[in-house]
């Protein structure tokens, strides 16, 4: 025990600064630059707009943010000129990556000065064909703060379609472009925001016979990176707290596999049960406030629910098969799991306290890790035909769609909108692993870049 | 392997005394006094791992078919034969690992693993050896031995291990 403790020491020593510093609650209306502030525009585009293709081409200028002095910061040494040029750019990729947008960038563009940020220069944009414009500023603060503004507009209205401001800590810079990137995504597209979040998730090396497995974080774009655990003990199947404090997952440390949570502030993890049993599979309740996991009994596997902050746990299942998984849906009232009772890995559902237990796919194949979308009416699952895929259907089991296909697609988990899945797929033959993402359409798939092999992402809730 | 080892050695000196025949040497070894026994025959130590490996002789393995864990006659005769040396080592424990091949979900796996590691430890009970001497671990997909992916492989990968602790 004192050797995990020192280990952990060590792996924290570092990083910790950036997660400690609080954001100052969003200033309600950027102070901005000087000048007339211009009434929120009323027209635009309003509604959700459902078909995805309409507005995958719709034309984003993002230009580099101003300034009003160039003064260096911790956020960056070459001055908050040359941030706002990086924002535009984090902005430019979270709308380009996700395959929502056509966004042009900074280091296209012409840079607004500090200001035309509420007063945009219209002709310059309208003759760019550019449909929507986001323009911002960033200032730095006398307390060492910076102050982010975000607006959007809509070209060819001439108007504005909303703006938003916040004060963050130097090193949250990114935050603010991930925030603005969020506004101009829920302001278009009438879905919830999802670029301000962070992703857990397993980085592998080494060997396909000997793979080492580190428990690591970053932000949604790839942004941040941090191994948590040095590799000592294997590490599997991570899932972030809902409040991003803690994280949850598997870990062989004293070579048997048992469930820890793990304190990212403190650099501390305790044992969820002080079972002798294996557990695996662990799982936060949507008020984080309990964790399902599994345990195997003399080779028999169920799903029990114990509080975070330990005591009994409550056996939920207690058929003769492996009950393994398990995924709240958003309100907390139904689990949704995965069992062989039928003789292979299917799909079901039961109400919280573990009664009402019935299948719910019926469909060629396997149907395995459930995971309940944010939404509540999804459902995504690995789809084992053959090939591995990632699937996703209705909380019955109805409307069943492939989104992927590959050779080895597995353990969906959701952006927290509901609206785009993560998952990992995994190379024939050489093993390898690596982090994909793909939207409901399965149209727009796309690898995340991360600095070795990964796999079990898990995507946390946006930030507050 | 150690045996093989051996005979590596041995023919690697004959080799190196061919080199150098052509010279007698000065002073020749002296003659092991008679009282000395001939040297054991050099094997692993009676009752460690390494002894166990070489009784069983790939028997401390047995295969499993496709998202199975089922005893079948030829598993049954493995784990009768650890069983045997099981009971010649009464104060020795063993660690039974249970592993999957690749297709499956990770968290289905660890599961899957879990009931093959248990069903060679139940048969092993079943033939009279003390539960508490077994411990059991599953490492799902995590740790294979043959590398490719496909059914020669995975069939190799889907395994329960025992090991006995020195």
């Amino acid at each position: 025990m004192k050797k995990t403790l020192v280990l952990f020491a060590l792996v924290l020593a570092a990083p910790l600064a950036a997660q400690d510093s609080d954001t100052p609650p969003p200033v309600a209306e950027p102070a901005g630059p000087a000048g007339a502030a211009p009434a929120p525009g009323d027209g635009g585009l309003t509604g959700s707009v459902s078909d995805d293709k309409a507005w995958a081409d719709l034309g984003i200028a993002i230009p580099a943010f101003a300034t009003d002095a160039n003064p260096p910061t911790a956020a960056n040494a070459q001055g908050t000129s040359a941030l706002g040029m990086e924002m535009a750019r984090v902005i430019t990729a979270d709308l380009r990556n996700n395959g929502l947008f056509l966004p042009v960038g900074p280091d296209v563009l012409p840079r607004p000065t500090y200001a035309e940020i509420p007063a945009p220069a219209w002709g310059l944009w309208s003759g760019r064909k550019a449909d929507m414009l986001v323009q911002g500023y960033v200032t730095a603060e006398a307390d060492g703060n910076l102050t982010v503004g975000c607006y959007l507009y809509d070209v060819v209205l001439q108007q504005e379609l909303v703006r938003k401001g916040w004060r963050l800590a130097p090193a949250d810079w990114r935050r603010g472009a991930h925030k603005c990137a969020d506004l101009v995504y829920a302001r278009l597209s009438g879905e919830s925001p999802f670029f301000d979040s962070k992703i857990a998730y397993i980085a592998e090396t080494g060997p396909k016979d000997h793979r080492v497995k580190q428990l690591a974080i970053m932000d949604s774009d790839g942004a941040n990176h941090r191994f948590i655990t040095t590799g000592k003990a294997m590490a599997l199947t991570p899932r972030y707290s809902p409040d991003y404090k803690s994280i949850v997952y598997l870990s062989y440390l004293n070579g048997n596999p048992r469930i820890y949570i793990y304190d990212i502030a403190a650099g501390r993890q305790k044992l969820v049960t002080q079972s002798t049993n294996p557990t695996f599979a662990p799982r936060w309740s949507p008020d984080g406030k309990w964790i399902l996991y599994s345990m195997a009994v003399n080779g028999n596997t169920d799903i029990y629910r114990v509080s975070v902050n330990g005591g009994p746990s409550t056996r939920l299942t207690d058929a003769p098969g492996i009950d393994v998984g398990g995924s709240y849906s958003p309100d907390g009232s139904k689990i949704v799991f995965e069992s062989d009772r039928s003789g292979s890995q299917q799909v079901y559902v039961m109400d919280a306290d573990g009664r009402n237990q019935h299948r719910i796919s019926f469909f060629g194949g396997r149907a395995a890790t459930p995971e309940w979308s944010p939404r509540g009416d999804q459902i995504a699952f690995t789809h084992i035909a053959g090939n591995f895929r990632i699937a996703v259907m209705s909380p019955t089991g109805g409307n069943l769609r492939d989104l992927t296909d590959s050779w080895q697609d597995e353990a969906p988990t959701w952006a927290p909108n509901g609206r785009i899945i993560q998952f990992f797929r995994t190379e024939k033959n050489s093993g390898r692993t690596s982090l994909w993402q793909v939207d409901l359409t399965g149209r727009n798939l796309r690898r995340l870049r991360t600095p070795v092999d990964a796999s079990d992402p898990a995507w946390g809730p946006v930030l507050p | 392997m150690r045996r093989q080892l051996a005979t590596t050695v041995a023919l690697a000196s004959a080799i190196a005394l061919a080199a150098c025949q052509s010279k007698a040497p000065e002073v020749l070894p002296p003659q092991p006094a008679a009282a000395t026994p001939p040297p054991a025959e050099t094997g692993p130590q009676p009752g460690s791992q390494a002894d166990f490996m070489s009784r069983m002789g790939g028997r401390q393995v047995i295969y499993f078919d496709t998202d199975r864990y089922n005893i079948d006659s030829v598993d049954a005769a493995a784990l009768q034969a650890q069983a045997q040396w099981l009971l010649q080592y009464p104060n020795k424990r063993a660690t039974i690992e249970g592993h999957c091949d690749e297709r499956g979900t990770r968290d289905y796996n660890l599961a899957l693993g879990e009931r093959r590691a248990n069903a060679a430890k139940n048969y092993l009970v079943s033939l009279g050896i003390d539960a508490a001497r077994l411990a059991t671990v599953s490492y799902g997909k995590e740790r294979p031995v043959a590398l490719g992916s496909n059914e020669a492989a995975w069939a190799k990968n889907r395994r329960a291990v025992t090991i006995t602790i020195d």
